[in-house]
């Protein structure tokens, strides 16, 4: 199997931040709001290099959403950066009239997503956002998987005509893609595998290709997609694989509704109907606790994407 | 009715709990929970009418507090736990799997006490609206306080709020701000244009009192005067001018302490400065 190397663990947000720096520096276009939280969005470095195109909205993410979309009528390039929930759920309307209704070119920085945010707890944790995301007309929607490319979605974000959801996390992580040029919606073969097909975003890309490892000292062959670009969706990737190992694994940080489960499982059921099995944070409330202590509580970790594995291959 | 002796006893316990609870949890947030440690004592412990051996979610019959500011959570538990509403002990658990004291309050584990969850700011003073005009139509003579942060009062939600209290004259709605001046990206001057707070509510219709929030008999003052204002059909808002992490002279005055935890070194340092008065948790 393909081999993957840590080259140091370190967060998400970490990439948004570089990636965000380096779409400033290339294009004058480029602006980045925030609501209170421009040291945890990692947006220090942009702001002291381009304070005229750095603002500041404190803590009013309804606001900053419209005011976004305003400047993006203008030609702007508008990054508006908040936890995901903030930048999410709680403007959901905003964004789906001013953004996505609008046809405005604001790219919407989600970080914190997820379980894995950890100890503060479920009403952080959102595990709803790329349904609604999703659901917007028009709205990209990427998860990368570390901060490799998480700093190349960020780029390749600021470049693409239209609005875009990316949606990035809180722990440090793995960092083990290429710093290569990311493209918006292309799934990543990881790791070719004929048995089983793992498909996963974000956090849980490096937790499938762990498992596929396990998998592979038992003799299971898995096939690892990450899926990074959840809107518009690879549906060639995911059909080919699909017809190739006739058994399929999805996995995320996220609520059974709406996340990429029923996505690929709404792919597959129109032209390549596959035993599925998946793994998500189910219907449930999150909480406090360490990254670690939650993936595994919650079905998430390697150890869980291997039984998932073996049972999806049962069902063949 | 304690004195502000035995009230600053207590205070100075909860500090300790704070402080020691968020290096236990290597995470959340003790600089607002520090700076608001005398107000929510003189709540729990002198003002409100609320007593654990008889508290309800629904608050029938009793006074009701919501955190609007829910990552001042340390400071919520720590109050609640010694004015007997759970073991002590439960207090080393903040923040770890498994407790009922979550990173924000939360109705999930039904801890008691708290009567609706938060964390996403901007939502608390309505929901102590809620429950003011609900006891108006129930006829109850009870109040509702509610403690809101001053960087929240940027949220838009905290000025609807505003106008539907006012409309709706709930004089039984008692709501604090925490004037600390400062949020997580700095000063608060720094962030948001949202001073003067004392004329916005005043326009908004309500009842300003203006207090130092560090001060236990000016706090006891204030919520006198809060509740002689019952019967003009208008809200009060107290503003508690108050400093971000109080107590600790390393945390004091400043921003970088809103969601950081002390190494233990650090919580040893703030230990000599704050007296154990009650038998730490
Ligand atoms: C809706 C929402 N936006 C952002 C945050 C992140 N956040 C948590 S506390 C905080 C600062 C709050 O400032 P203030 O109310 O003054 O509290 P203090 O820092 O003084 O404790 C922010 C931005 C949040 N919890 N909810
Ligand atoms: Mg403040």
């Amino acid at each position: 199997m393909k081999k993957y190397i840590d080259s140091g663990k370190i967060d998400t947000r970490s990439g948004f931040g570089v990636g965000l720096y380096e779409a400033g520096k290339a294009d004058p276009r480029v602006v980045a709001l925030t609501a209170d939280l421009k040291g945890s969005l990692k947006m220090d470095q942009f702001a002291a290099e381009f304070p005229d195109r750095f603002i500041q909205c404190g803590i009013a993410e309804s606001n900053m959403v419209g005011v976004a979309a305003g400047l993006a009528v203008t030609g702007k390039i508008p990054f508006i950066g908040s936890f995901a929930e903030f930048v999410s759920g709680r403007v959901y309307d905003q964004v789906r009239q001013e953004v996505g209704y609008g046809h405005t070119n604001v790219k919407i920085a989600s970080s914190h997503a997820g379980i894995t945010l950890g100890e503060d707890g479920a009403t952080h944790q959102t595990m709803e956002d790329i349904a609604l995301m999703r659901a917007i007309p028009g709205m990209g929607v990427i998860n990368p998987c570390d901060f490799n490319q998480t700093k190349q979605a960020t780029i390749a974000a600021a470049k693409y005509d239209g609005p875009v959801y990316l949606r990035f996390g809180r722990p440090s992580w793995p960092n083990f893609t290429p710093d290569e040029p990311f493209e918006i919606g292309k799934a990543y073969i990881m790791n070719e595998g004929s048995d089983v097909t793992i498909i996963a975003c974000g956090h849980l890309v490096w937790e499938s290709i762990k498992a596929a490892e396990a998998l592979e000292a038992e003799g299971i062959s898995a096939e690892v997609i990450n899926i990074a670009t959840i809107k518009p969706l690879d549906e060639a990737a995911v059909l080919a694989s699909a017809l190739k190992t006739k058994a399929v694994v999805v996995a995320e940080e996220h609520n059974s509704a709406g996340g990429i489960g029923e996505l690929v499982a709404g792919v597959l059921a129109k032209s390549a109907p596959t035993p599925m099995e998946f793994l998500n944070g189910e219907d449930k409330w999150g909480q406090s606790g360490t990254p670690a202590e939650l993936l595994a509580a919650y079905g998430l970790d390697a150890a869980h994407i291997v039984l998932a594995a073996k049972k999806a291959i049962a069902r063949k | 009715m304690a004195t502000v002796n035995e009230l600053q006893k207590i205070a100075s316990q909860v500090r300790r709990d704070i402080v020691r609870m968020v290096t236990a949890s290597k995470s959340g947030h003790p600089g607002g929970s520090l700076g608001s440690t005398d107000i929510m004592t003189v709540l729990f412990f002198n003002e409100m009418k609320q007593d654990p051996k008889t508290w309800t979610r629904d608050a029938k019959g009793q006074d009701a507090f919501i955190l609007s500011a829910g990552h001042m959570a340390p400071v919520y538990y720590s109050v609640l736990a010694r004015a007997g509403y759970f073991p002590k002990e439960e207090l080393g658990t903040l923040r770890k799997f498994g407790s009922r004291l979550q990173g924000h309050p939360s109705v999930e584990r039904g801890l008691p006490g708290i009567f609706l969850p938060s964390g996403s700011l901007g939502q608390g003073l309505a929901a102590a609206a809620g429950i003011a005009l609900g006891k108006k139509l129930d006829k109850e003579d009870n109040n509702v306080y509610v403690l809101c942060g001053d960087g929240e009062s940027e949220e838009g939600e905290i000025w609807e709020s505003g106008m539907f209290a006012v409309h709706h004259k709930l004089d039984n709605l008692i709501a604090m701000t925490d004037v600390n001046g400062q949020q997580i990206d700095g000063p608060t001057s720094s962030v948001a244009a949202i001073a003067p707070l004392d004329q916005k509510w005043k326009a908004f219709g309500w009842n300003v009192i203006e207090a130092d929030g560090n001060d236990i008999q000016a706090i006891m003052d204030a919520f006198a005067m809060a509740k002689a204002n019952k019967g003009s059909g208008k809200p009060t808002m107290i503003l508690f001018k108050t400093e971000m992490g109080h107590g600790v002279d390393f945390m004091a005055g400043t921003h970088k302490w809103h969601g950081k935890a002390p190494s233990p070194e650090q919580c040893a340092e703030a230990m000599k400065q704050l007296e154990e008065t009650l038998g730490d948790f």
